[in-house]
């Protein structure tokens, strides 16, 4: 029989201290009994001797320093998990929420995971098509990437994810994922609106997915606490099932600002030295922690791709949550309120956005010779639209010379037919590739410096 | 005897032990039961503060921290080159051997292999006087590098015994040394050196000599001298790492330290996947064989991040003193300080900008300092050249790593946002970027390439300031209001950004160019624009001499004209004067 201490000696915030406690250790769980009915987990996060700071998940009301028992579980947080868990709905600590009761554990895991060694990984290279021109194109997806979507409230990153998951497929040849019984979703929600769970939960469902989602929800409303778990519950599941199951998962983490400001929610009531915007030192390397769980390894075929959501706070991408994001994931997909405002979809602002593994997925052999060149000219020649849309705002319209009135007509066109499509308009790369070349001819032949000759002599003039 | 104490506080990395100890200032300690790996980092009659490279969740106050005596070394002999370490010099490659995909904690496992046996041919012969750095013996190490075996610094005497050449392991006598008090002293291959102290040399030299990169920014405009510094700061997406990657396999330097500090685990792998293909095109070996890998990723624990820069430094220093040129690529030393940061703010120590500790610049100018051109110990010559990419906050290069990295290099390399938004790669801006060596090298580059090539490139860097001076104006009122010779100089512009300034790592012959390349392309843009300018000063219009496709030409000879095919220029000399005299024959 474990030892129970009984009563706390300060309760601050989400933390308490316990003092007197005996073999307790760093970072392990312990269960509090308050009143001797409710019962809440928490973790040391700091230990002094015979004093354990314990940060409490759910809220700390009702705790007295007299009411309660507290008890250590002898190990960090984990988690039980096994195929169970596809179709099946958790709250952010990974307690079963539908219902249906506890899953029939195969295994625990530590939920805070070790860190990959990068001799056993495998470099992604096989590409996922989403079915997306400008993701396809330009930012090509590629299975064991982390690409977060940085977007702003009230632009349509839900309905893009939710699209990405629906169209996406590996390669030209491979099935929809729908269908495919080794692709799973991970959905990992920290903080978002009820609505928008319910909105992922019902696309989910309707697109005959369901079954091989695993969601994790800890909506706006939940305790904060509890926030700073989930997307390691999240990762954690995503890693049994890919690297114990083989199978390929996608992740979705929603909404990272969430995350991190409940962070610095939590740092500031350690009263740790916060650094920019408040928020702690550690910020980037806390980040790591979940970015850094994706990937491929070495003699296994599953895979873990994360696809984060971030809403940049006042559209600027120099926020400490987006910028240090983009330092740790393989690129970013940026979403603009401009293009969102003249109705294109997805609203994709293609210039700051990128893949950093691109390079070794596309081209011969993965989608076609020329989709380096094609993605390097269009992003060329759309960073001359911006000049040329500059000085028509000086000078009018109208003054400007041919050449930049090409431009403009050029990034009007991209605009809307390469970027823009509908929600459910799953293209192939050879479509997005033509489509390129139609809108690249546009512009005069010398403009095109980006692409190599015999490139240009097979595909100028187009295929069909 | 050794010190030992108990743990009585853990606060994320760090631990406390109680009451006065034995403990030394940066003595290495094992903390707990599974022997955690631990660096005392301050002391007090109460307090002695340590901290811990692996992650401590478990550790229970109570546990055992026993102490080595010795500071947090490296282990330094055959089998570091093509290998791969985490920031504390364990191998990668080891250790997944042992626990698998992840890496566990506690694992006690040599640096190098220690069953290994390497052909050693011994250089001494008994009573030869030998001191520090001597070298005894000499091992292939890998195709591209014979590794020598030097005397410890420190050491001085007369060799009494040696072994005979043959096949021996790491840990095994080579030769034994009487010293100068008497004393007997058995020398093996290896070496423990403590990571933060600089190895001895004899002398620094100035720099003289370029280390030659092949990419034409930095070869032309910006170069960096053998045992120079160079920052190279740029936000996300702007191509630090790719920057890194090309110098990493092209530059003239034999060794290649590389250190993933606090970067993406991917990477590691890509350099190691494409470093194992690619072959170094001065002699054919594969390059992974002049190459050292240290990887500490971004989520590996922090205070291991903070060393593995240091055993990065050492790595090289090590080599240099064999005589040899070695170059370090720091990505990201921004992740450093933030490690710096973070152990910082758990000492709670007062915080001075945006929450880095005081010492920051201290520690950077002690790390930047250690590179140089030196006169070794045993009398060879041997450089550090350190080159830091620097991550700021939101691109801003005001932050403090960026500003205090820049008062202790004299290369800056700056990565430009907008110029990676319309893919122009290396994005390095040539207007913010800056390379305080171009006088102390002038003289090399008159030597070596002719006395043209200053001149050149001042022209060219002339001609892109007049361009950023005319954009002005242009943004304003566009260009076609601009009198022809200034549309000129855009042209020109255009053709020195697009053909020589842009470079294509992905392409077979521009990933890597020759230095006499980069002078005959500046000699060919600069001669069509002195063509050009006469054409204009004749009184033909700009939009006749566009007619030509002679400055699409020259921007394609970058990827139509072979490194060695030096004798192709000619052909394009002819093409501008034709060009000349089809412009002047068809509107005379």
């Amino acid at each position: 029989m474990a030892i129970e201490y009984l009563g706390l000696s300060e309760i601050k915030g989400p933390f308490v201290i316990v003092e007197g406690v005996q073999g307790a250790a760093y970072d392990e769980v312990v269960t509090i009994t308050v009143d001797k009915k409710e019962s809440k987990r928490g973790r040391i996060v700091e230990i002094t001797d015979d004093r354990a700071v314990v940060q409490v998940f759910e809220t700390t009301e009702n705790l007295s320093l007299h009411n309660t028992h507290t008890r250590l579980t002898g190990h960090p947080m984990d988690m039980s998990l096994s195929l169970d868990i596809l179709g099946r709905t958790f709250n952010g600590v990974g307690e079963p929420l539908d219902g249906l009761g506890d899953i029939a554990a195969e295994c625990r895991r530590d939920v805070n995971g070790k860190p990959m060694n990068p001799v056993a990984r495998v470099y992604p290279r096989n590409y996922i098509r989403t079915g997306i021109s400008a993701i396809d194109g330009l930012t090509t997806l590629i299975r064991g990437q982390k690409l977060p979507i940085f977007s702003g409230n009230g632009l349509p990153h839900d309905q893009l994810a939710v699209q990405i998951v629906k169209q996406a497929s590996l390669g030209e040849s491979g099935k929809a994922s729908g269908s495919d019984e080794k692709f799973a979703v991970v959905f990992a929600a920290m903080g978002i609106k009820y609505d928008v769970a319910e909105y992922f939960r019902r696309v989910f469902e309707e697109s005959g997915v369901a079954d091989h989602v695993v969601m994790y929800l800890n909506l706006a409303n939940d305790p904060v606490v509890e926030r700073l778990i989930t997307p390691k519950v999240a990762l954690t599941a995503a890693e049994y099932l890919a690297f114990e199951k083989n199978m390929h998962i996608l992740v979705i983490l929603t909404d990272i600002t969430s995350y991190a400001e409940a962070l610095r929610e939590i740092s500031s009531g350690k009263g740790e030295i916060p650094s920019r915007k408040g928020y702690p030192g550690y910020l980037y390397s806390d980040f790591a922690t979940i970015y850094e769980r994706a990937g491929i390894l070495e003699g296994i075929t599953g895979s873990v791709t994360q696809i984060p959501i971030l809403t940049m706070p006042n559209d600027d991408i120099t926020h400490p949550i987006p910028d240090l994001t983009g330092y740790i994931t393989e690129g970013q997909i940026v979403l603009d309120r401009g293009l969102h405002g003249q109705g294109i979809y997805p609203p994709i602002h293609i210039l700051p956005s990128l893949s950093r593994l691109m390079k070794d997925g596309i081209g011969e052999g993965y989608t076609r010779a020329d989709h380096q060149d094609v993605a390097n000219q269009l992003f060329s020649s759309y960073a001359k639209v911006g000049e040329a849309r500059a000085l028509a705002s000086v000078i009018g319209e109208d003054e400007l010379s041919e050449e930049d009135k090409k431009y403009l007509r050029f990034g009007a066109a991209l605009e809307q037919e390469f970027i823009g499509q509908r929600l459910d308009e799953n293209r192939s790369v050879t479509e997005t590739l033509e489509t390129g070349w139609r809108l690249l001819r546009i512009l005069p032949k010398e403009e095109l410096d980006r692409i190599d000759n015999r490139i240009m002599n097979k595909y100028y003039e187009g295929q069909s | 005897m050794l010190n030992s104490g108990e743990i009585y506080g853990i606060n994320g990395p760090i631990i406390y032990v109680k009451g006065s100890s034995e403990f030394k200032m940066a003595e290495l300690v094992y903390v707990g039961k599974e022997k955690l790996i631990g660096e005392v980092i301050s002391l007090t009659n109460e307090l002695t503060t340590i901290q811990v490279f692996e992650e401590t969740s478990g550790l229970k106050p109570g546990e055992t921290v026993a102490g080595t005596g010795h500071p947090l070394s490296v282990t330094l002999a055959p089998g570091i080159l093509s290998n791969i370490f985490d920031g504390i010099q364990r191998p990668l490659k080891e250790m997944a051997k042992r626990s698998g995909a992840f890496i566990n904690r506690g694992i006690s496992v040599d640096s190098l292999d220690r069953g290994k046996l390497w052909k050693v041919h011994v250089m001494v012969a008994p009573g030869m006087p030998v001191a520090g750095g001597t070298v005894i013996a000499e091992v292939p190490e890998t195709s591209a590098i014979i590794h020598k075996i030097m005397v410890p610094p420190g050491l001085a005497g007369t060799i009494i015994r040696v072994k005979a050449d043959g096949e021996y392991r790491i840990e095994e006598e080579i030769a034994v040394l009487r010293l100068h008090d008497g004393s007997e002293c058995a020398l093996t291959m290896i070496q423990e050196w403590p990571i933060r102290r600089p190895r001895p040399t004899q002398k620094r030299y100035p720099a003289t000599r370029p280390l030659i990169t092949g990419q034409r920014i930095l070869d032309t405009l910006f170069p960096i001298a053998k045992g120079g510094t160079a920052a190279i700061p740029g936000g996300f997406g702007t191509g630090k790492t790719m920057t890194q990657h090309q110098i990493a396999k092209w530059a003239d330097a034999d060794i290649i330290v590389y250190i993933g500090c606090g970067e993406r685990g991917n990477e590691m792998t890509d350099v190691l996947e494409e470093f194992s293909h690619l072959t170094d095109p001065r002699n054919g070996n594969p390059l992974m064989d002049r190459t050292v890998l240290i990887a500490n990723t971004s989520n590996m624990p922090v205070a291991a991040r903070e060393a593995s820069i240091y055993t990065g430094i050492t790595l090289a220093e090590y080599y240099r003193d064999m005589g040899y040129h070695v170059a370090i690529m720091a990505d990201s030393t921004s992740r450093w300080a933030e490690a710096l940061r973070e152990l910082s703010g758990r000492l709670e120590e007062m915080p001075a900008e945006e929450g880095f500790p005081a010492y920051l610049a201290s520690r950077l100018s002690f790390f930047y300092e250690r590179a140089g051109m030196m006169k070794n110990l045993n009398g060879t010559e041997g450089s550090v050249t350190i080159i830091g990419a620097v991550s700021p906050q939101g691109g801003d290069f005001s932050e403090p790593v960026t500003q205090n990295t820049k008062r202790f290099v004299r290369c800056f390399w700056g990565l430009d946002k907008s110029l990676a938004y319309a893919r122009h790669f290396p994005a390095i801006h040539w207007l913010s970027s800056y390379s305080e060596y171009l006088t102390d090298l002038s003289s090399w580059y008159v030597e070596n390439t002719g006395s043209g090539f200053g001149d050149c490139r001042n022209q060219l860097v002339a001609i892109l300031n007049q361009e950023s001076g005319l954009m002005e104006i242009v943004k304003l009122i566009g260009s076609d209001v601009l009198p022809d010779d200034q549309k000129l100089t855009l042209e020109i512009a255009r053709v020195i950004r697009l053909g020589f300034l842009q470079q294509n790592a992905f392409h077979k012959e521009d990933t890597c160019v020759p230095l006499l390349k980069q002078l005959y392309m500046m000699e060919t843009i600069l001669y069509l624009h002195t063509r050009a300018k006469v054409l204009i000063s004749m009184g033909m219009p700009m939009s006749v001499l566009k007619q030509s496709t002679i400055f699409e030409r020259i921007i394609a000879i970058k990827y139509e004209v072979e490194n060695d095919a030096f004798h192709k220029f000619a052909g394009y000399k002819k093409e501008i004067d034709a060009f000349y005299d089809d412009v002047i024959a068809r509107n005379a």
